[in-house]
């Protein structure tokens, strides 16, 4: 049955194009002023500040970051390392927990949960974390530095127990045992399997941790060769003496005469590159994943 | 990050958070009951793992993992009653008492930060959701279907990119020299405004990234509340000449009040810890702007690394993470009182 919409559903529409049309606008305005800006000549920025539109246009910017490529695809080597490592054991130990804390004849499950959870409510704080990673674990410049914080969270965890439950029938781990399956090849032939929609949405969350993650970098790493990407991008954006820095190894002197304001941005397109372009078409798991405790069916 | 991610499991997380506290409740009864037998535990501990091995293993990575990450730091808290010295072991280095607490508070720093960080986390919590309901409701008005996903997708989009992009943007925009902002105000013939140096201006820009970078984000979580509602609901509303803003008002948002209680339970738990990567990345170590947004993990970061003051820092995160459990176990408490449904564990 159709009913005639009431006098106010237009109001209403008007107000929806209107209210997400604006909010758009400001999601992607900021992204269009950083593009615009690295293709800015710089003593254009020099002389007339940003602009939404590049004054004078110019691939400057992007010729100074790549002039000297070493940095910045060291940066990117190893925040890929670190990702790939860090998503794929962060992924095999928490999956396989979930699937542990999952299965009801487990017996000690609760406590082995509470002991999990009980460190989202209590911890001893950044100081005696970072004490023990540098004076007692030895890990300054070391890539475990990098992957070990955040490689595993209470609430991933249980999150994953939870998808494992709903994926998994229990009378399906009964059948596989009687069928002679043992527990880690349940888990590695079913419970891989059945659950790869939760499997798929955690380990972006865990990728996209790792590979914004400058943290880590700013903490435990003096080695600048080690930095991750967004932590080389966080150097080359505060650190005024970036250029002459970057001739000097080279032995050239470039400083005064390269485009700084509209490298600094363009190296910020180079970071946040992948993220933009894989976005489109990694989205749609996260608004899954966020969605699927919600809407039933 | 990942606090709100999984708070939106509302429903699972409600019923496991449920079993979970009951079950523990049953843990503890099963452990008082043997306390008088504790040997006669421990073995049936030991038979039970030793009869599950394989799975007890497939746990052990994720034990030890937390075992040295979160409980050997907390054996640290002690440096808070210490004067630090970095080269002496754990429990070498002077023993001060609460003095590091006392010149804390003396000097009102304590205050300063707790101020911060509950004020900014509170201002985040309402405007966040509230703008984020309203936002969900009119996304979910749109009849357009590729122009609702573009746009949802788009309002996505800032939660994607990393903290040091944020920074990157607010440079772009405000720096005093050539900044988008002052290039605008120039050609309106306007003076240049020095925003780096305008404290009380960083309380509004901070809330106004914070809600940049995340209302994508619940917005998200609420528009599949929203998605879940029944239209047989709204159907018959309309059948009774409910008009359109009616229908919002008596349905939806009710509807949404699960979704957001939880949402604000989670949030309101972890009060006392901030966005540390929105402050660092927005203020940095500029000391004009301290007075306005300096929350309790900006200055426990500088204490370590850039003043060096490890005893002063660790108490300052001690009291965070006591404030913040005292807190977390009041509210649960007295969520279980007037709702049992909602509480946390």
């Amino acid at each position: 049955m159709r009913i005639k919409e009431d006098k106010y559903y237009g109001l209403l529409q008007g107000l929806s194009y209107s209210v997400t049309i604006l909010f758009s606008i400001a999601c992607l305005l900021p992204f269009l002023l950083i593009i615009s800006a690295s293709l800015t000549a710089n003593d254009s920025i020099i002389r007339d500040g940003y602009h939404l539109i590049p004054s004078t246009f110019s691939l400057e910017g992007y010729r100074t970051v790549f002039r000297f490529p070493e940095d910045v695809l060291r940066a990117y080597g190893v925040t890929f390392f670190t990702t790939v490592v860090g998503t794929t054991l962060g992924l095999f130990f928490m999956t396989m927990a979930g699937y542990v804390l999952s299965r009801r004849d487990f017996k000690y499950r609760n406590a082995f949960s509470f002991y999990i959870y009980f460190t989202t409510l209590f911890g001893g704080g950044l100081v005696p974390w970072y004490i023990l990673y540098t004076k007692y674990l030895h890990l300054t410049d070391s890539y475990m530095a990098l992957i070990l914080p955040g490689l595993m969270t209470p609430f991933l965890i249980i999150l994953m127990k939870n998808f494992i439950r709903t994926a998994v029938p229990e009378e399906l781990f009964e059948s596989a045992k009687i069928d002679g399956a043992g527990d880690f090849r349940i888990y590695w032939r079913i419970v891989l399997q059945l659950s790869m929609p939760g499997i798929a949405t955690v380990g972006l969350f865990l990728a996209l941790h790792y590979w914004n993650d400058w943290f880590s970098s700013s903490l435990y790493i003096n080695d600048t060769h080690k930095y991750q990407l967004q932590f080389h991008l966080y150097n080359v954006i505060n650190s005024a003496s970036f250029i002459a820095n970057m001739g000097a190894g080279t032995g050239v002197s470039l400083a005064g005469d390269l485009p700084t304001e509209s490298t600094k941005m363009a190296m910020a397109i180079v970071v946040t590159g992948p993220v933009l372009f894989l976005y489109p078409f990694i989205q749609r798991y996260f608004v899954k994943g966020l969605t699927i405790g919600a809407v039933k069916g | 990050m990942f606090e709100l991610f999984t708070s939106y499991f509302y429903g699972k997380y409600r019923n496991a958070g449920k079993l979970h506290y009951t079950e523990i409740r049953g843990f503890t009864i099963v452990v008082s009951n043997v306390a008088g037998g504790r040997k006669d535990a421990m073995r049936h501990f030991l038979q039970e793992l030793s009869r599950n091995r394989i799975l007890f293993l497939m746990l052990l990575p994720t034990l030890i993992y937390f075992l040295i990450n979160s409980y050997f730091p907390m054996v640290g808290v002690y440096y808070a009653f210490t004067q630090f010295d970095f080269n002496s072991g754990l429990f070498d280095s002077a023993f001060v008492g609460l003095k590091n607490f006392e010149f804390l508070w003396k000097s009102g720093t304590l205050f300063r930060l707790t101020l911060n960080t509950v004020g900014y986390n509170l201002a985040f919590i309402v405007l966040g959701n509230v703008l984020a309901i309203v936002c969900a409701i009119l996304l979910s008005e749109l009849r357009i279907k590729w122009f609702k996903k573009l746009t949802q997708s788009i309002m996505f989009l800032p939660y994607f990119v990393s903290f040091v992009i944020l920074s990157v943007i607010v440079y772009n925009v405000f720096n005093y020299d050539s900044g988008f902002l002052n290039t605008l105000l120039a050609q309106f013939g306007a003076e240049p405004v020095d925003v780096y140096n305008k404290p009380v201006i960083w309380i509004f820009l901070i809330i106004l990234f914070y809600l940049w970078k995340n209302l994508g984000y619940s917005m998200v979580i609420y528009l599949a509340t929203i998605t879940g509602i029944s239209e047989e609901y709204y159907e018959a509303a309309k059948i009774d000449g409910a008009n359109i803003f009616q229908r919002i008002w008596y349905i939806t948002v009710p509807m949404l009040k699960t979704t957001f209680v939880m949402l604000l339970l989670f949030a309101l738990g972890s009060i006392m810890k901030g966005q540390f990567d929105l402050f660092y990345q927005l203020i940095g170590n500029n000391g004009v702007l301290y007075n306005t947004t300096d929350i309790l993990d900006t200055y426990v970061f500088r204490s370590l690394k850039v003043t060096f003051d490890v005893g002063m820092a660790t108490a300052a995160g001690l009291y965070q993470s006591l404030f913040g459990f005292i807190l977390i176990m009041t509210v649960n408490w007295i969520i279980r009182k007037i709702n049992d449904e909602y509480a946390l564990f």
